[in-house]
Protein backbone atom coordinates (compact mmCIF):
# COMPACT_ATOMS: atom_id res chain seq x y z
CA UNK A 1 0.00 0.00 0.00
CA UNK A 2 1.60 3.25 -0.67
CA UNK A 3 0.82 5.80 1.86
CA UNK A 4 1.97 9.05 -1.12
CA UNK A 5 -0.79 7.78 -3.47
CA UNK A 6 -3.35 7.63 -0.93
CA UNK A 7 -2.93 11.31 0.29
CA UNK A 8 -3.24 12.74 -2.77
CA UNK A 9 -6.60 10.91 -3.37
CA UNK A 10 -7.72 12.54 -0.44
CA UNK A 11 -6.26 15.86 -1.29
CA UNK A 12 -8.02 15.49 -4.95
CA UNK A 13 -11.24 14.15 -3.75
CA UNK A 14 -11.36 17.45 -1.12
CA UNK A 15 -10.23 19.91 -3.87
CA UNK A 16 -13.15 20.94 -5.30
CA UNK A 17 -15.58 21.18 -2.44
CA UNK A 18 -12.84 23.60 -0.94
CA UNK A 19 -12.64 25.81 -3.69
CA UNK A 20 -16.36 26.37 -3.88
CA UNK A 21 -16.30 27.47 0.53
CA UNK A 22 -14.08 29.49 2.02
CA UNK A 23 -14.59 33.06 3.34
CA UNK A 24 -16.97 35.15 1.32
CA UNK A 25 -15.51 38.45 -0.31
CA UNK A 26 -18.25 40.96 1.38
CA UNK A 27 -17.13 44.22 3.13
CA UNK A 28 -17.88 44.99 6.47
CA UNK A 29 -18.92 48.87 7.24
CA UNK A 30 -21.19 49.95 10.40
CA UNK A 31 -23.68 52.29 10.27
CA UNK A 32 -22.27 53.56 6.98
CA UNK A 33 -19.17 54.69 8.54
CA UNK A 34 -16.77 52.29 10.75
CA UNK A 35 -15.01 50.36 7.87
CA UNK A 36 -14.24 46.93 9.06
CA UNK A 37 -10.81 45.06 8.18
CA UNK A 38 -12.15 41.41 8.08
CA UNK A 39 -9.17 40.14 6.11
CA UNK A 40 -5.49 41.22 5.90
CA UNK A 41 -1.90 39.77 5.92
CA UNK A 42 -1.64 37.33 8.57
CA UNK A 43 1.33 38.92 11.55
CA UNK A 44 4.50 37.79 11.19
CA UNK A 45 4.51 35.05 14.23
CA UNK A 46 2.30 33.44 11.75
CA UNK A 47 3.32 33.79 8.51
CA UNK A 48 4.13 29.81 8.57
CA UNK A 49 0.64 29.03 9.05
CA UNK A 50 -0.81 31.09 7.26
CA UNK A 51 -1.15 33.78 4.75
CA UNK A 52 -4.39 35.58 5.31
CA UNK A 53 -6.53 35.94 8.33
CA UNK A 54 -10.39 36.63 8.19
CA UNK A 55 -12.91 37.63 10.67
CA UNK A 56 -15.55 35.36 11.54
CA UNK A 57 -17.64 37.28 10.21
CA UNK A 58 -16.58 36.60 6.78
CA UNK A 59 -18.17 33.42 7.41
CA UNK A 60 -21.62 33.68 8.16
CA UNK A 61 -24.94 34.27 6.23
CA UNK A 62 -25.70 37.13 4.43
CA UNK A 63 -28.78 38.37 6.71
CA UNK A 64 -26.43 36.68 10.17
CA UNK A 65 -24.20 39.30 8.32
CA UNK A 66 -26.50 42.08 8.15
CA UNK A 67 -27.10 42.34 11.65
CA UNK A 68 -24.06 43.81 12.84
CA UNK A 69 -23.64 46.29 9.85
CA UNK A 70 -26.38 48.65 11.73
CA UNK A 71 -26.55 49.12 15.30
CA UNK A 72 -30.07 49.53 15.56
CA UNK A 73 -29.91 45.62 14.01
CA UNK A 74 -27.35 44.55 16.28
CA UNK A 75 -28.71 42.59 19.45
CA UNK A 76 -26.08 42.74 21.14
CA UNK A 77 -26.22 46.51 21.60
CA UNK A 78 -29.02 46.74 24.07
CA UNK A 79 -26.36 45.27 26.40
CA UNK A 80 -23.81 47.74 25.53
CA UNK A 81 -26.82 50.41 27.11
CA UNK A 82 -27.30 48.60 29.93
CA UNK A 83 -23.49 48.64 30.71
CA UNK A 84 -23.43 51.94 30.07
CA UNK A 85 -25.36 52.16 33.23
CA UNK A 86 -23.37 50.16 35.14
CA UNK A 87 -20.75 52.11 34.41
CA UNK A 88 -22.62 55.10 35.78
CA UNK A 89 -24.17 53.29 38.76
CA UNK A 90 -22.16 53.63 41.75
CA UNK A 91 -21.89 50.24 44.10
CA UNK A 92 -19.26 48.24 46.89
CA UNK A 93 -17.94 49.94 50.01
CA UNK A 94 -15.89 52.68 47.86
CA UNK A 95 -18.95 54.69 47.10
CA UNK A 96 -17.52 54.56 43.69
CA UNK A 97 -18.66 53.81 39.61
CA UNK A 98 -16.41 53.09 36.92
CA UNK A 99 -17.13 56.72 35.88
CA UNK A 100 -15.81 58.10 39.21
CA UNK A 101 -12.18 56.98 37.98
CA UNK A 102 -12.72 57.20 34.64
CA UNK A 103 -15.20 59.53 33.59
CA UNK A 104 -16.44 58.94 29.78
CA UNK A 105 -16.28 55.43 28.73
CA UNK A 106 -15.49 57.16 25.39
CA UNK A 107 -12.75 58.78 25.57
CA UNK A 108 -11.00 56.81 28.67
CA UNK A 109 -11.45 53.36 27.03
CA UNK A 110 -10.90 54.19 23.21
CA UNK A 111 -8.24 51.82 22.64
CA UNK A 112 -8.09 49.49 24.74
CA UNK A 113 -10.07 46.79 23.89
CA UNK A 114 -7.39 46.13 21.36
CA UNK A 115 -4.18 45.56 23.78
CA UNK A 116 -5.70 43.11 25.81
CA UNK A 117 -4.92 40.69 27.21
CA UNK A 118 -2.07 42.53 28.36
CA UNK A 119 0.74 42.84 30.89
CA UNK A 120 -0.17 44.37 33.90
CA UNK A 121 3.17 45.70 35.32
CA UNK A 122 2.25 46.16 39.08
CA UNK A 123 0.46 42.76 39.72
CA UNK A 124 3.35 40.66 37.54
CA UNK A 125 0.53 38.94 35.30
CA UNK A 126 -0.99 39.00 32.41
CA UNK A 127 -4.54 40.44 32.50
CA UNK A 128 -7.32 39.55 30.05
CA UNK A 129 -10.41 42.84 29.87
CA UNK A 130 -12.13 40.46 32.50
CA UNK A 131 -9.89 40.29 35.09
CA UNK A 132 -9.13 43.86 34.78
CA UNK A 133 -13.08 44.68 34.97
CA UNK A 134 -12.92 42.52 38.07
CA UNK A 135 -9.66 43.98 39.60
CA UNK A 136 -11.25 47.43 39.21
CA UNK A 137 -14.75 46.39 41.53
CA UNK A 138 -13.13 44.33 43.94
CA UNK A 139 -9.94 46.33 45.04
CA UNK A 140 -11.29 50.01 43.42
CA UNK A 141 -15.04 49.59 44.12
CA UNK A 142 -15.20 47.14 46.83
CA UNK A 143 -18.01 45.48 44.93
CA UNK A 144 -18.12 42.06 44.15
CA UNK A 145 -16.63 39.98 41.55
CA UNK A 146 -18.80 39.51 38.08
CA UNK A 147 -18.79 36.02 37.08
CA UNK A 148 -16.20 35.63 34.41
CA UNK A 149 -18.51 34.58 31.32
CA UNK A 150 -21.49 36.18 33.12
CA UNK A 151 -24.20 38.58 31.49
CA UNK A 152 -22.87 41.61 33.30
CA UNK A 153 -19.05 40.87 32.50
CA UNK A 154 -20.07 40.12 29.12
CA UNK A 155 -21.98 43.43 28.64
CA UNK A 156 -18.79 45.63 30.00
CA UNK A 157 -16.09 43.92 27.77
CA UNK A 158 -19.43 45.12 24.76
CA UNK A 159 -19.14 48.30 25.82
CA UNK A 160 -15.46 49.26 26.06
CA UNK A 161 -14.97 46.82 23.06
CA UNK A 162 -17.11 49.73 21.24
CA UNK A 163 -15.14 52.40 22.20
CA UNK A 164 -12.47 50.31 20.08
CA UNK A 165 -14.20 49.39 16.70
CA UNK A 166 -12.45 49.37 13.72
CA UNK A 167 -8.98 49.50 15.34
CA UNK A 168 -6.52 47.21 14.31
CA UNK A 169 -6.48 44.39 16.96
CA UNK A 170 -2.65 45.03 18.31
CA UNK A 171 -1.76 42.64 21.42
CA UNK A 172 1.85 42.37 22.50
CA UNK A 173 3.50 38.92 22.11
CA UNK A 174 6.97 39.63 23.57
CA UNK A 175 8.51 41.33 26.28
CA UNK A 176 7.11 39.97 30.13
CA UNK A 177 4.18 38.00 28.01
CA UNK A 178 6.06 35.75 25.92
CA UNK A 179 6.44 32.97 28.49
CA UNK A 180 2.11 33.18 29.00
CA UNK A 181 1.97 33.78 24.63
CA UNK A 182 3.64 30.37 24.48
CA UNK A 183 1.89 28.44 26.44
CA UNK A 184 -1.36 29.72 24.45
CA UNK A 185 0.28 28.81 21.39
CA UNK A 186 1.10 24.95 23.01
CA UNK A 187 -2.79 24.41 24.06
CA UNK A 188 -3.48 25.93 20.53
CA UNK A 189 -1.93 23.15 19.10
CA UNK A 190 -2.99 20.65 21.51
CA UNK A 191 -4.87 17.78 20.37
CA UNK A 192 -7.51 17.28 23.31
CA UNK A 193 -9.90 15.03 24.33
CA UNK A 194 -11.62 11.07 22.96
CA UNK A 195 -11.49 12.97 19.27
CA UNK A 196 -7.94 14.41 19.44
CA UNK A 197 -8.68 17.50 18.03
CA UNK A 198 -6.72 20.96 18.54
CA UNK A 199 -7.62 24.53 17.74
CA UNK A 200 -5.63 24.43 14.92
CA UNK A 201 -7.16 21.19 12.92
CA UNK A 202 -10.50 23.00 13.04
CA UNK A 203 -9.77 26.53 12.32
CA UNK A 204 -6.45 26.58 10.88
CA UNK A 205 -6.50 23.49 8.72
CA UNK A 206 -10.05 23.46 7.82
CA UNK A 207 -11.52 27.00 7.49
CA UNK A 208 -13.90 27.53 5.01
CA UNK A 209 -14.81 23.51 5.27
CA UNK A 210 -18.09 23.05 6.40
CA UNK A 211 -18.14 20.36 9.55
CA UNK A 212 -21.39 18.87 9.57
CA UNK A 213 -23.66 22.37 9.59
CA UNK A 214 -21.22 24.88 10.29
CA UNK A 215 -18.80 26.90 8.45
CA UNK A 216 -15.82 27.00 10.02
CA UNK A 217 -14.24 30.21 10.53
CA UNK A 218 -10.51 30.80 11.72
CA UNK A 219 -12.14 30.61 15.14
CA UNK A 220 -10.82 34.59 15.42
CA UNK A 221 -11.87 36.59 18.23
CA UNK A 222 -11.56 40.07 17.21
CA UNK A 223 -15.39 40.27 17.02
CA UNK A 224 -15.73 39.43 21.53
CA UNK A 225 -18.36 39.67 23.08
CA UNK A 226 -20.30 38.21 20.43
CA UNK A 227 -24.00 37.95 20.41
CA UNK A 228 -25.29 34.61 18.94
CA UNK A 229 -28.17 34.02 17.15
CA UNK A 230 -28.27 30.61 18.74
CA UNK A 231 -28.24 31.03 22.61
CA UNK A 232 -29.67 35.08 22.19
CA UNK A 233 -27.11 36.02 24.70
CA UNK A 234 -23.70 38.16 24.62
CA UNK A 235 -21.06 35.42 24.63
CA UNK A 236 -17.31 35.87 26.02
CA UNK A 237 -14.14 34.17 24.71
CA UNK A 238 -13.77 32.25 27.31
CA UNK A 239 -17.47 30.55 27.32
CA UNK A 240 -15.95 30.00 23.65
CA UNK A 241 -13.22 28.43 24.29
CA UNK A 242 -15.47 26.41 26.26
CA UNK A 243 -17.53 25.28 24.30
CA UNK A 244 -15.17 24.42 21.40
CA UNK A 245 -13.19 22.16 24.04
CA UNK A 246 -15.76 20.13 25.12
CA UNK A 247 -17.06 19.52 21.47
CA UNK A 248 -13.76 17.36 21.34
CA UNK A 249 -14.68 14.80 24.04
CA UNK A 250 -12.62 16.65 26.43
CA UNK A 251 -12.66 18.23 29.94
CA UNK A 252 -12.20 21.42 29.27
CA UNK A 253 -10.48 24.15 31.27
CA UNK A 254 -12.49 26.70 33.39
CA UNK A 255 -13.05 30.66 31.79
CA UNK A 256 -10.57 32.54 33.76
CA UNK A 257 -8.18 29.77 34.54
CA UNK A 258 -4.62 30.34 33.89
CA UNK A 259 -4.84 28.13 30.64
CA UNK A 260 -7.87 29.85 29.01
CA UNK A 261 -5.91 33.65 29.79
CA UNK A 262 -3.06 32.17 27.71
CA UNK A 263 -5.00 30.47 25.28
CA UNK A 264 -7.11 33.97 24.95
CA UNK A 265 -3.91 36.26 24.48
CA UNK A 266 -2.41 34.02 21.80
CA UNK A 267 -5.62 33.47 19.97
CA UNK A 268 -5.86 37.33 20.01
CA UNK A 269 -2.32 37.49 18.77
CA UNK A 270 -3.41 35.33 15.90
CA UNK A 271 -6.01 38.38 14.91
CA UNK A 272 -3.21 41.07 15.41
CA UNK A 273 -4.36 43.64 12.24
CA UNK A 274 -8.05 42.72 11.95
CA UNK A 275 -10.41 45.40 13.40
CA UNK A 276 -12.13 45.28 16.71
CA UNK A 277 -15.64 44.31 16.14
CA UNK A 278 -17.31 43.44 19.69
CA UNK A 279 -19.53 43.15 19.78
CA UNK A 280 -20.43 41.03 16.91
CA UNK A 281 -23.29 38.71 15.56
CA UNK A 282 -22.98 35.53 14.92
CA UNK A 283 -25.11 32.20 14.26
CA UNK B 1 -33.06 14.85 24.45
CA UNK B 2 -29.48 15.22 23.92
CA UNK B 3 -28.23 14.40 26.87
CA UNK B 4 -30.44 11.18 26.70
CA UNK B 5 -29.53 10.10 23.10
CA UNK B 6 -25.84 10.58 24.25
CA UNK B 7 -26.07 8.14 27.64
CA UNK B 8 -27.97 5.67 25.66
CA UNK B 9 -25.04 5.34 22.91
CA UNK B 10 -22.10 5.14 26.32
CA UNK B 11 -24.71 2.62 27.28
CA UNK B 12 -24.87 0.61 23.88
CA UNK B 13 -21.20 0.79 23.51
CA UNK B 14 -19.70 -0.08 26.41
CA UNK B 15 -17.11 -0.39 28.72
CA UNK B 16 -16.11 -3.69 28.49
CA UNK B 17 -15.82 -5.89 25.09
CA UNK B 18 -18.07 -8.85 24.92
CA UNK B 19 -16.67 -12.29 25.19
CA UNK B 20 -15.14 -13.31 22.04
CA UNK B 21 -14.66 -9.66 20.86
CA UNK B 22 -11.26 -7.93 20.35
CA UNK B 23 -10.74 -5.18 23.11
CA UNK B 24 -9.41 -1.92 21.66
CA UNK B 25 -6.12 -2.44 23.34
CA UNK B 26 -5.72 -5.89 22.02
CA UNK B 27 -6.17 -4.51 18.30
CA UNK B 28 -3.65 -5.66 16.25
CA UNK B 29 -3.09 -3.23 12.79
CA UNK B 30 -0.86 -4.66 10.08
CA UNK B 31 2.39 -1.68 9.52
CA UNK B 32 -0.11 0.12 7.05
CA UNK B 33 -2.92 0.64 9.75
CA UNK B 34 -5.26 -1.97 8.30
CA UNK B 35 -7.14 -4.83 10.73
CA UNK B 36 -7.15 -8.03 9.20
CA UNK B 37 -9.65 -10.13 11.20
CA UNK B 38 -12.96 -8.97 12.36
CA UNK B 39 -13.36 -7.65 15.82
CA UNK B 40 -16.48 -9.89 16.95
CA UNK B 41 -16.84 -12.90 13.93
CA UNK B 42 -19.92 -11.73 13.10
CA UNK B 43 -20.60 -10.16 9.67
CA UNK B 44 -21.09 -6.83 9.65
CA UNK B 45 -24.54 -5.13 9.46
CA UNK B 46 -24.60 -2.57 6.33
CA UNK B 47 -28.24 -0.75 7.28
CA UNK B 48 -27.32 -0.23 10.82
CA UNK B 49 -23.41 0.86 9.49
CA UNK B 50 -25.19 2.93 7.29
CA UNK B 51 -26.92 4.77 10.49
CA UNK B 52 -24.17 4.86 12.45
CA UNK B 53 -22.56 6.45 9.84
CA UNK B 54 -25.23 9.48 9.24
CA UNK B 55 -26.15 9.68 13.49
CA UNK B 56 -25.18 12.47 14.77
CA UNK B 57 -24.63 10.84 18.72
CA UNK B 58 -22.86 7.56 17.17
CA UNK B 59 -19.77 7.84 14.31
CA UNK B 60 -21.61 11.21 12.95
CA UNK B 61 -19.37 10.42 10.10
CA UNK B 62 -21.06 13.17 8.03
CA UNK B 63 -19.62 15.74 9.85
CA UNK B 64 -16.64 15.40 8.09
CA UNK B 65 -17.65 13.40 5.13
CA UNK B 66 -20.32 13.48 2.25
CA UNK B 67 -21.62 9.83 1.10
CA UNK B 68 -24.34 10.31 -1.56
CA UNK B 69 -25.40 7.14 -0.73
CA UNK B 70 -27.26 8.84 2.30
CA UNK B 71 -28.32 11.77 0.94
CA UNK B 72 -30.91 12.06 2.76
CA UNK B 73 -29.00 12.64 5.77
CA UNK B 74 -28.33 16.76 6.01
CA UNK B 75 -25.33 18.96 6.21
CA UNK B 76 -22.62 16.50 5.12
CA UNK B 77 -19.35 18.15 5.25
CA UNK B 78 -15.94 18.60 3.68
CA UNK B 79 -13.21 18.33 6.17
CA UNK B 80 -12.41 14.55 5.08
CA UNK B 81 -12.74 13.19 1.51
CA UNK B 82 -15.66 12.24 0.03
CA UNK B 83 -16.88 8.25 0.98
CA UNK B 84 -18.17 7.87 -2.40
CA UNK B 85 -16.44 4.86 -3.99
CA UNK B 86 -14.35 3.72 -0.55
CA UNK B 87 -14.99 0.62 -1.03
CA UNK B 88 -13.33 0.01 -4.48
CA UNK B 89 -10.45 2.23 -2.82
CA UNK B 90 -9.91 0.13 0.20
CA UNK B 91 -9.78 -3.80 1.40
CA UNK B 92 -12.30 -4.78 4.08
CA UNK B 93 -9.21 -4.76 6.29
CA UNK B 94 -7.87 -1.28 5.28
CA UNK B 95 -11.28 -0.08 5.99
CA UNK B 96 -11.50 -1.66 9.70
CA UNK B 97 -8.02 0.12 10.46
CA UNK B 98 -9.32 3.19 8.83
CA UNK B 99 -12.86 3.44 11.26
CA UNK B 100 -11.11 1.84 14.65
CA UNK B 101 -7.68 4.34 14.40
CA UNK B 102 -7.37 6.52 11.32
CA UNK B 103 -3.76 7.63 12.88
CA UNK B 104 -2.36 4.26 12.13
CA UNK B 105 -2.75 4.54 8.26
CA UNK B 106 -2.80 8.67 7.84
CA UNK B 107 -0.01 9.86 10.13
CA UNK B 108 -1.61 13.11 12.23
CA UNK B 109 -4.68 12.52 10.30
CA UNK B 110 -7.95 14.78 12.02
CA UNK B 111 -9.75 11.87 11.53
CA UNK B 112 -10.78 10.85 15.36
CA UNK B 113 -10.09 7.00 16.09
CA UNK B 114 -13.58 5.37 16.65
CA UNK B 115 -12.16 2.10 18.75
CA UNK B 116 -9.63 3.43 20.98
CA UNK B 117 -9.42 4.19 24.66
CA UNK B 118 -6.34 5.60 26.26
CA UNK B 119 -3.42 8.00 25.40
CA UNK B 120 -5.80 11.13 24.92
CA UNK B 121 -5.36 14.50 26.46
CA UNK B 122 -7.54 15.51 28.76
CA UNK B 123 -10.71 13.25 27.84
CA UNK B 124 -13.72 14.38 28.62
CA UNK B 125 -17.28 12.26 29.73
CA UNK B 126 -18.45 12.39 26.25
CA UNK B 127 -20.04 16.18 25.57
CA UNK B 128 -20.12 17.47 29.21
CA UNK B 129 -16.80 19.00 29.04
CA UNK B 130 -16.15 17.11 32.34
CA UNK B 131 -13.47 14.39 33.99
CA UNK B 132 -14.96 10.69 32.70
CA UNK B 133 -15.91 8.92 35.88
CA UNK B 134 -14.09 5.59 35.07
CA UNK B 135 -12.51 3.96 32.07
CA UNK B 136 -13.62 5.28 28.81
CA UNK B 137 -15.78 3.72 26.19
CA UNK B 138 -14.42 3.21 22.69
CA UNK B 139 -16.67 5.88 20.56
CA UNK B 140 -17.84 2.73 18.86
CA UNK B 141 -18.81 -1.05 19.71
CA UNK B 142 -17.12 -3.75 18.21
CA UNK B 143 -19.98 -4.73 16.59
CA UNK B 144 -21.09 -0.75 15.33
CA UNK B 145 -17.33 -0.86 13.68
CA UNK B 146 -18.26 -4.12 12.07
CA UNK B 147 -21.36 -2.27 10.34
CA UNK B 148 -19.67 0.86 10.02
CA UNK B 149 -17.36 -1.85 7.60
CA UNK B 150 -19.79 -3.67 6.40
CA UNK B 151 -21.74 -0.05 4.80
CA UNK B 152 -18.03 1.37 3.69
CA UNK B 153 -18.24 -1.91 1.58
CA UNK B 154 -20.88 -1.44 -0.48
CA UNK B 155 -19.38 2.16 -1.46
CA UNK B 156 -18.50 0.96 -4.92
CA UNK B 157 -17.06 2.93 -7.42
CA UNK B 158 -19.77 3.04 -10.73
CA UNK B 159 -18.13 2.44 -13.18
C1 LIG C 1 -14.28 20.08 16.18
C2 LIG C 1 -13.97 21.35 15.58
C3 LIG C 1 -13.49 22.50 16.45
C4 LIG C 1 -12.43 22.56 17.31
C5 LIG C 1 -11.45 21.47 17.64
C6 LIG C 1 -12.39 23.91 17.82
N1 LIG C 1 -13.42 24.64 17.31
FE1 LIG C 1 -13.76 26.64 17.59
N2 LIG C 1 -15.44 26.52 16.43
C7 LIG C 1 -15.90 25.38 15.81
C8 LIG C 1 -17.12 25.68 15.09
C9 LIG C 1 -17.93 24.69 14.25
C10 LIG C 1 -17.40 27.05 15.32
C11 LIG C 1 -18.56 27.89 14.78
C12 LIG C 1 -18.24 28.34 13.37
C13 LIG C 1 -17.00 29.18 13.32
O1 LIG C 1 -17.03 30.38 13.65
O2 LIG C 1 -15.92 28.63 13.01
C14 LIG C 1 -16.31 27.55 16.16
C15 LIG C 1 -16.19 28.88 16.58
C16 LIG C 1 -15.12 29.37 17.31
C17 LIG C 1 -14.96 30.76 17.67
C18 LIG C 1 -15.94 31.89 17.33
C19 LIG C 1 -15.44 32.67 16.13
C20 LIG C 1 -16.34 33.84 15.80
O3 LIG C 1 -16.03 34.56 14.84
O4 LIG C 1 -17.35 34.06 16.46
C21 LIG C 1 -13.79 30.86 18.36
C22 LIG C 1 -13.19 32.10 18.96
C23 LIG C 1 -13.21 29.53 18.43
N3 LIG C 1 -14.05 28.65 17.78
C24 LIG C 1 -12.01 29.22 19.03
C25 LIG C 1 -11.53 27.91 19.20
C26 LIG C 1 -10.36 27.58 20.00
C27 LIG C 1 -9.47 28.56 20.70
C28 LIG C 1 -10.24 26.22 19.96
C29 LIG C 1 -9.30 25.33 20.72
C30 LIG C 1 -9.34 25.41 22.14
C31 LIG C 1 -11.28 25.71 19.09
N4 LIG C 1 -12.06 26.77 18.68
C32 LIG C 1 -11.45 24.38 18.74
C33 LIG C 1 -15.29 24.14 15.79
C34 LIG C 1 -14.14 23.80 16.48
C1 LIG D 1 -13.24 15.20 12.28
C2 LIG D 1 -13.24 14.72 10.94
C3 LIG D 1 -13.55 13.28 10.56
C4 LIG D 1 -14.51 12.43 11.06
C5 LIG D 1 -15.52 12.70 12.18
C6 LIG D 1 -14.40 11.21 10.32
N1 LIG D 1 -13.41 11.32 9.38
FE1 LIG D 1 -12.87 9.89 8.01
N2 LIG D 1 -11.35 11.10 7.32
C7 LIG D 1 -11.13 12.39 7.73
C8 LIG D 1 -10.02 12.93 7.00
C9 LIG D 1 -9.44 14.34 7.14
C10 LIG D 1 -9.59 11.91 6.11
C11 LIG D 1 -8.45 11.95 5.09
C12 LIG D 1 -7.22 11.31 5.64
C13 LIG D 1 -6.10 12.31 5.75
O1 LIG D 1 -5.43 12.56 4.73
O2 LIG D 1 -5.92 12.86 6.85
C14 LIG D 1 -10.46 10.77 6.35
C15 LIG D 1 -10.39 9.57 5.63
C16 LIG D 1 -11.33 8.55 5.70
C17 LIG D 1 -11.36 7.41 4.84
C18 LIG D 1 -10.46 7.16 3.65
C19 LIG D 1 -11.05 7.97 2.54
C20 LIG D 1 -10.52 7.62 1.17
O3 LIG D 1 -11.20 6.87 0.50
O4 LIG D 1 -9.44 8.08 0.82
C21 LIG D 1 -12.45 6.64 5.22
C22 LIG D 1 -12.93 5.35 4.59
C23 LIG D 1 -13.07 7.33 6.33
N3 LIG D 1 -12.37 8.48 6.59
C24 LIG D 1 -14.20 6.88 6.98
C25 LIG D 1 -14.78 7.52 8.09
C26 LIG D 1 -15.87 6.95 8.87
C27 LIG D 1 -16.58 5.65 8.53
C28 LIG D 1 -16.12 7.81 9.90
C29 LIG D 1 -17.07 7.69 11.07
C30 LIG D 1 -17.15 6.44 11.77
C31 LIG D 1 -15.22 8.95 9.71
N4 LIG D 1 -14.42 8.71 8.62
C32 LIG D 1 -15.20 10.08 10.52
C33 LIG D 1 -11.83 13.08 8.71
C34 LIG D 1 -12.86 12.57 9.50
Amino acid sequence: MNFKAMTAIAVIATAPLAALAGPDEDKLVVNGEIEMVTKTAAPAHLSDALDEIYSGWRFRSDETQALQMDDFDNPAMVFVDQAQDAWDTVEGTEGKSCASCHDSVEESMAGVRAVYPKWNEEAGEVRTLAMQINDCRENKMGAEKWKYTGGQMAAMEALISVQSRGMPVNVAIDGPVKETWEKGKEIYYTRYGQLELSCANCHEQNYGNMIRADHLSQGQINGFPTYRLKNAKLNTAHARFKGCVRDTRAETFKPGSDEFVALELYVASRGNGLSVEGPSVRN
Amino acid sequence: MKLASLTLAAALTGGVALAGEVAPKEVAFTEDGAIEASLTGTPGDAANGAMIVGEKSKGNCVACHQVSALADVPFQGEVGPSLDGAGSRWSEAELRGLVANAKKTFDGTVMPAFYKVDGFIRPGDAYTGKAPAGPLSPILSAQEIEDVVAFLMTLKDES
